[in-house]
């Protein structure tokens, strides 16, 4: 995929805003990476709280769990509560947070005080000692959080990767393009590979935001290092219409581009993005994520005659109908 | 003389056998490997019939289903799923 490089971001006041050419790529894959944002020294001040006191010497995961479960560092969070009251201020989270580049995506995505619905650690044993230390040594079945969910709102998820993931550490594998297939949970546990799905690998301090309905799973840990991921559901307390910055935004072009017969001099990346096919996707039902896609456009654009390439204002035409 | 079973999912662009593959999944009841989520990112087959021409038996292709009124433009599983297998014999325990 695509990685996001902060600077690319538009300066909203003081925080950096995603870019029409950014959102784009979300309502079209359901994924976002920006790599490399979290500071080391927060990374290492993350890490270092998590570990404390014991280290990473437990033996089995739900040991781990227990002492972590414990830890201050990440608090106990009732859900509904607004983000700007989740973390107080010397929290390394609280400071994540507060990066403009993590407020600007936030708020592009899910508005300036969005609502807390969970977070988690999730940690994942190195393979070093995984006999004695854990039987499961298996990756995660695929399948989508929470349950069928089938709002045009949406929540996002961000992922937080603390420490730098390599191949072997088995990061977080997801389906780009799945957000949008209305699936129960691990009801796709079955599918177990999908061309065109991407581990992540990343640098310390790398962010992903997720939109709620992407397929994933945990990749088996085959390092000697305990993988560590922290990750929050954040839901919008507001429609999610225009709050990126929005300044290049033309939903209905003067001009739209030819299609079938194209014409290779006419340049629009943000169609480009929209109408770009996942490996994955059949032939038939690709072209349905396609229109999914542009009713998704339609939601957080404001324009319910957005559209690219025809295909839903020819699904729309009436005329001629009683 | 004992025998196993092998099965291969593999899910189709359309209907038809002779489309690429766009995902799959294995399962060895012989036990000489241990397929799980996550492990290839390349197909073992190009398409279904490149399977069927490596000895793999089909045994269930999914059905074409109408599409409910009012939800024409649902997406959600896999739609062209088909089911192969393979038999291995074992030894006998003595």
């Amino acid at each position: 995929m695509s990685r996001v490089d902060c600077a690319v971001g538009v300066s909203m006041g003081h925080e950096l805003g995603l870019t029409t050419l950014q959102m784009a790529e979300f309502v079209a894959r359901g994924v976002l990476a920006f790599e490399g944002v979290v500071p080391e020294a927060l990374n290492a001040r993350f890490l270092e709280q998590l570990r404390a006191p014991a280290g990473d010497a437990e033996r089995t995961l739900s040991q781990a769990y227990s002492r972590l479960i414990h830890n201050p560092s990440i608090p106990k969070i009732s859900p509904g509560t607004s983000l700007p009251d989740c973390f107080q201020s010397g929290n390394c989270l609280h400071d994540i947070f507060a990066l403009p580049v993590v407020k600007g995506m936030i708020r592009s995505l899910v508005g300036d005080a969005p609502i807390f619905d969970h977070h988690f650690l999730h940690l994942t044993l190195g393979a070093g000692t995984e006999m004695q230390r854990t039987s499961k040594a298996v990756s995660q079945h695929n399948h989508q959080d929470s349950t069928i969910d089938p709002r045009q709102a949406f929540d996002i998820q961000l992922f937080y990767f603390p420490q730098a993931v390599t191949r072997a550490m088995g990061g977080t594998r997801y389906i780009p393009g799945s957000h949008l297939r209305r699936v129960s949970e691990a009801a796709i546990a079955r599918y177990q590979n999908i061309v065109g799905q991407e581990h992540v690998v990343c640098p310390a301090g790398s962010l992903y935001v997720f939109h709620m309905g992407l397929w994933h799973g945990a990749g088996r840990n085959q390092s000697n290092e305990d993988r560590y991921l922290y990750k929050i559901r954040l839901g919008p307390n507001a429609p999610q219409v225009r709050l990126w910055n929005d300044s290049d935004l033309v939903t209905q072009p003067d001009s739209p581009r030819p299609i079938f017969w194209t014409d290779p001099n006419h340049k629009d990346p943000v169609a480009n993005q929209l109408m770009a096919l996942e490996p994955w996707f059949e032939a038939d039902t690709g072209r349905l994520e396609l229109i999914n896609r542009l009713k998704l456009w339609r939601y957080i654009t404001g324009d319910p005659k957005a559209d690219v390439d025809y295909w839903l204002t020819r699904v729309e035409n009436e005329w001629g109908l009683p | 003389m004992a025998a196993r079973q092998k099965v291969l999912v593999l899910y189709l662009a359309t209907s038809a056998l002779d489309t690429p593959v766009v995902g799959w999944a294995q399962y060895d009841g012989f036990g000489d490997s241990k397929p799980m989520t996550g492990d290839e990112d390349v197909p073992p087959y190009k398409t279904g019939v490149d399977a069927l021409r490596d000895g793999w038996r089909l045994i269930q292709a999914s059905p074409l289903v109408s599409h409910v009124s009012g939800e024409e433009f649902r997406t959600d599983y896999l739609k062209y799923e088909f089911f192969f297998e393979q038999w291995y014999s074992i030894e006998p325990k003595l």
